[in-house]
């Protein structure tokens, strides 16, 4: 066990130092020389960019810059932002909370919304009701996520009023946006935990169950569910990946601050060490949910071999 | 059946008949939609009644009428004539990247599932780092460094899908090459390569037919996406994702403008969906979940 957490530990470790790699190699990939790329178009004397390229160690070995931005970046220094000049890092700090409220938001619905969707469909298979979660779910992983939340907007804030269009703030500003991110996650889980349920459904200690007289919604909870919820902590953790990602997409419709949007104006604006920042810590996160993940399912699958 | 049938078209004929009638009716729906986009796909000037670039000031914000079946947006454009030509656009958008997604992560996968050992171990710790980047956001890092524009827009999706693809051939890979008809090529002496392109490659298609179907269905959307963004195609460009991006300004009032783009994107990603499904179903029964 000890041997297991410690292997998985490493290899987490390893990762984040290759997504530091990719990273820092973002800039230097792009064609063309890096202090004019930071520079943007504008023109600028030669002595200045020879300046700005000693000032910033451009001029050093590749080795050495990598060296320094290593060592830079684990001491939470993200360099500063070519548009604002503000540091990356503060920026990063003030707009995690709202990416994270947003995340944190639509998995809740999306568990919450995809586990009871996919119990009462499992539970009335092939009714009308098992038709109609499956039509709901098949919507939300066909329609893009730009377009169903401007559906929302037309529908909920243009024409009903119920909730605000854009902005950031109160509950109400965060039902929107969660309900537009976690419709896809929401549907992936829910036809996975109709098909788990199904499974589990049929298996003979479900029988056994029942034959002794526990009551049908005991049954569900403690002998089925339970049960169906191991493949679905896995499908969850990339789930949140796509959250995390979704959420710049998402952030944007709503004009929301964020993680996300922070990265959308980075590239558009051709501001180097913002994007870099936004993509390390989006990344970073999400090697640690795995990790947490892979850690849980000790608790939840004591058939997992710690090899 | 006996050896000399095969290949025989009449044979070949009723094998894809078969297929057909074993389909659900939500693939053969699927089926249908698909063929009827190839129209638009491969001749989008013969079914659009107006030049999707036409800049009409006296037909602005029309709403949809019997001239324009979908309505106008706000330079006047007949907005079915841009669907039908962003139809070229975002299905090239998503055959491009599911190609060279493909080319990246066949021979990857093949090599690492068959050859294994260190630069398998090697080559999976990297893929580990690039999948450590979620969904779009690969895509993105892509962006960052190539610019953005319709063909970074491909290239970037392309890259970005490619680890997923390649974890999916080295299983099917690893899947099978322990089975007995490689064993029994390899007695009979056959080489690597031959054991590669004719017994392994064959093999896989069923899981790779699967993932480029639904990764063709998410290659759209993600391609949409950074049109969406701004980062995809840019305008004028009749693009399904940069014509919504353009009309969410008229949400209050115009709501046709972002509407329609919005419903053939879902329509088509629904489509490639149910096929994915009935493509696994019928290919290989082992991947249905």
């Amino acid at each position: 066990m000890l041997r297991y957490l410690l292997v998985r530990v490493g290899q987490a470790v390893l990762v984040v130092a290759g997504v530091v790699v990719v990273v820092f190699l973002m800039l230097h990939l792009t064609p063309g020389d890096p202090v004019q790329i930071l520079f943007g178009d504008a023109p600028v004397p030669k002595e200045q960019v020879e300046a700005l390229r000693h000032q910033l160690g451009l001029d050093l070995p590749i080795g050495v810059q990598f060296g320094r931005f290593f060592l830079r970046t684990l001491r939470g220094d993200l360099g500063r932002s070519l548009v604002s000049f503000r540091p990356v890092a503060s920026d990063l700090v003030r707009v995690v909370p709202h990416t994270a409220q947003l995340a944190v938001a639509s998995m809740l619905l999306a568990v919450v919304g995809g586990t009871l969707f996919g119990i009462v469909s499992a539970l009335y298979r092939n009714t009308w009701i098992d038709n109609g979660v499956t039509v709901i779910a098949l919507l939300g992983i066909s329609f893009p996520s730009f377009w169903t939340g401007l559906l929302f907007v037309w529908l909920f804030a243009v024409q009903l009023e119920w909730f605000p269009i854009t902005g950031y703030g109160s509950v109400k500003h965060l039902v929107l946006p969660a309900v537009t991110l976690g419709w896809y996650a929401g549907a992936v889980l829910t036809r996975l935990v109709r098909s788990g349920m199904l499974e589990v459904l049929r298996q003979d200690y479900v029988t056994t169950a029942r034959a002794k007289g526990v009551p049908q919604h005991r049954v569900i909870v403690l002998h089925a569910l339970r049960n169906a919820l191991i493949p679905i902590v896995t499908v969850l953790t990339i789930q949140f990946g796509t959250l995390l990602g979704g959420a710049v997409v998402v952030e944007t419709v709503f004009a929301r601050d964020g993680i996300g949007r922070m990265l959308v104006n980075g590239i558009l604006q051709k501001d180097f060490p913002v994007a870099q920042g936004a993509v390390l810590v989006v990344a970073v996160a999400y090697s640690l949910t795995n990790l947490a993940a892979d850690l849980s399912y000790a608790v939840l699958d004591p058939r997992v071999e710690y090899g | 059946m006996p050896s000399w049938t095969r290949g025989s078209s009449m044979v070949n004929r009723s094998a894809v008949a078969g297929l057909i009638r074993r389909l659900s009716p939500g693939a053969r729906a699927a089926a249908i939609v698909l063929v009827l986009l190839s129209g638009p796909l491969i001749w989008p000037k013969g079914l659009a009644p107006f030049d999707p670039a036409q800049i009409a000031p006296a037909e602005i914000f029309q709403p949809p009428s019997g001239t324009h079946w979908l309505g106008t947006d706000q330079y006047g454009r007949d907005i079915l004539s841009r669907l039908i030509h962003g139809t070229r656009t975002s299905m090239s958008l998503g055959l491009a990247s599911v190609s060279i997604s493909l080319a990246l992560s066949l021979p990857l996968g093949i090599a690492v599932g068959f050859y294994r050992g260190t630069f398998e171990a090697v080559v999976m710790r990297l893929l580990d780092i690039l999948m450590s980047f979620p969904g779009i956001l690969l895509a993105l890092v892509v962006i960052t460094v190539l610019g953005r524009g319709l063909l970074n827009a491909m290239i970037a999706v392309g890259i970005g899908q490619a680890p997923a693809y390649t974890r999916v051939v080295r299983s099917a890979v690893l899947s099978i090459r322990e089975l007995a008809y490689i064993e029994a090529a390899r007695a009979a002496g056959a080489r690597n390569g031959r054991i590669l392109w004719r017994h392994i490659l064959p093999n896989i298609a069923a899981p790779v037919i699967v993932i480029a179907t639904v990764g063709f269905a998410l290659a759209i959307i993600i391609g949409a996406s950074l049109g969406f963004l701004g980062l995809g195609a840019q305008p004028p460009t009749a693009e399904w994702g940069t014509m919504i991006s353009e009309g969410r300004a008229y949400l209050r009032s115009q709501w046709w403008i972002p509407a329609f783009p919005g419903l053939t994107i879902g329509l088509v990603v629904l489509t490639l969906n149910l096929l994915g499904d009935a493509l696994r179903d019928l290919l290989d029964p082992r991947l249905r979940s």
